[in-house]
C-alpha cells in the first residue's frame, strides 16, 4: 500500500516544485516505485523540471473527468524505470479538481506504488486542499524567510484541520520541516534566519536542510532533478533528505559556514 | 562590516529581529487555529456596540472560544478606559 506524500508551502517560489521532483526521484533511485502528481491547475510546471514536458498528451484532470485512462495519462520517466509523472491540465478550470475524483485516482495508484508524491500549488485555496487532503505525510517547504515561515504556520494549521486524517481523527497526519535555499554564510552573519529559529518556530521535526545553490537552477535548466546530480550541495542534501524519509539517520550536511580565512572574518566580505 | 558593527554597538542583526516578529506573529495565528470562520467578524462587531457607548482602542477587545465536550465558553475581556470624575 503506498504512501501518499504532499509537498506544500503555502507561499510561492520556495522550491515545492523542485522538492517533490528531487524526493521523488531520490526515492525511485532507491528502488521504490513512485509517482509523482501536478495539483497546479492552469500552471503546470512538474513536467518541466521533470523534463517531461514534450510527452504530455493527456493529465489529471482528463483522468478525472474520464476523458483518458491512468495509463494513457501517467509520463514514465526516461531516466529511472519505476518513476512516473502525472501533469496538471494547463487549460482546464481549477474546479474541474473534485475531492471524489482525486480520491479515485490515488485509490488506483495506491495499488500499485509506493510512494504517491503530491506537488501541491502555492496558496491555501482549494488546489492547495486538494493536494493534501489524502495524505500520509506532508513536506513543509519553508525559507530562511519571515514571510515564508509565516504561511508555513498557517499551511500547518490547515493539515492540522482540514485533511481527512484530520477529520477522521485515529493516526495524525506526520509534518516534515525541509528548510531549502539556505545560506549558512548569511546566517553567520547574522542576516538569515537559522534553522534552529525556524524550527523552534514552527516545531515540527526537520527532515532536510537544502543549500542555497547553483545546482538547482542547472538542474531545472535541463530538466533534470537534482537529485541526479551527485556531485552538487543541493543533490546531496536531497539524497539525505530522501533518506530520512525512508527512516534512515542520516547527519546534517551544509548547514555550516565555509571556513574563511582571519582577515575576511575580522573584516567581513560575508557576501560572495 | 563585522568589526565596525560590534565598535558601534549595532548588535541587534537583522535575523533576531525577524526571529522576533515571527514568533509573535505565529503565536497570534495559532491563537486563531480551529476557531470557527465567523470569529474576526463577531469580535469586529462586538467592537462596534462597545464603542457605541465607550471610546476603546482597537486592541482594547480580546475574544477567545473555549470547546469543551458538551459546551462552548466565548470570553470576552473588553478594557475600558479610566472613568473621569
Amino acid at each position: 500500500m503506498a504512501k501518499i506524500i504532499v509537498v506544500t508551502s503555502g507561499k510561492g517560489g520556495v522550491g515545492k516544485t523542485t522538492s517533490a521532483a528531487a524526493i521523488a526521484t531520490g526515492l525511485a533511485q532507491r528502488g521504490k516505485k513512485t509517482i509523482v502528481i501536478d495539483f497546479d491547475v492552469g500552471l503546470r510546471n512538474l513536467d518541466l523540471i521533470m523534463g517531461c514536458e514534450r510527452r504530455v498528451v493527456y493529465d489529471l484532470i482528463n483522468v478525472i473527468q474520464g476523458e483518458a485512462g491512468l495509463n494513457q495519462a501517467m509520463i514514465r520517466d526516461k531516466r529511472i524505470d519505476n518513476l512516473y509523472v502525472l501533469p496538471a491540465s494547463q487549460t482546464r478550470d481549477k474546479d474541474a479538481l473534485t475531492l471524489e475524483g482525486v480520491e479515485r485516482v490515488l485509490d488506483t495508484l495506491k495499488e500499485s506504488f509506493d510512494f504517491i508524491i503530491c506537488d501541491s500549488p502555492a496558496g491555501i485555496e482549494r488546489g492547495a486542499q486538494l493536494a493534501m487532503y489524502f495524505a500520509d505525510e506532508a513536506v513543509v517547504v519553508t525559507n530562511p524567510e519571515v514571510s515564508s515561515v509565516r504561511d508555513s504556520d498557517r499551511i500547518l494549521g490547515l493539515l492540522s484541520s482540514k485533511t481527512r486524517r484530520a477529520e477522521q481523527g485515529g493516526e495524525p497526519l506526520k509534518e516534515h520541516l525541509l528548510i531549502t535555499r539556505y545560506s549558512p554564510n548569511r546566517v553567520t552573519s547574522g542576516d538569515m534566519l537559522n534553522l534552529e529559529d525556524i524550527r523552534e518556530i514552527l516545531s515540527i521535526p526537520l527532515l532536510g536542510l537544502i543549500p542555497e545553490s547553483e545546482a538547482v537552477l542547472r538542474a531545472s535548466n535541463q530538466g533534470v532533478p537534482v537529485t541526479h546530480d551527485h556531485d552538487s550541495d543541493a543533490g546531496q542534501a536531497y539524497g539525505d533528505t530522501v533518506d530520512r524519509l525512508l527512516g534512515e539517520d542520516r547527519a546534517l550536511r551544509f548547514h555550516e559556514e565555509q571556513k574563511r580565512g582571519f582577515l575576511s572574518r575580522m573584516f567581513g566580505g560575508g557576501r560572495r | 562590516m563585522r568589526l565596525l558593527d560590534f565598535l558601534r554597538g549595532e548588535n541587534k542583526k537583522s535575523a533576531s529581529v525577524a526571529k522576533e516578529r515571527l514568533q509573535i506573529i505565529v503565536a497570534h495565528q495559532r491563537g486563531q487555529r480551529g476557531q470557527p470562520d465567523y470569529m474576526p467578524m463577531l469580535e469586529r462587531e462586538l467592537l462596534e456596540v462597545i464603542r457605541r457607548y465607550v471610546e476603546v482602542d482597537d486592541d482594547a477587545i480580546n475574544m477567545s472560544l473555549d470547546r469543551d465536550a458538551d459546551c462552548s465558553v466565548l470570553e470576552l475581556n473588553v478594557t475600558l478606559p479610566n472613568q473621569e470624575g
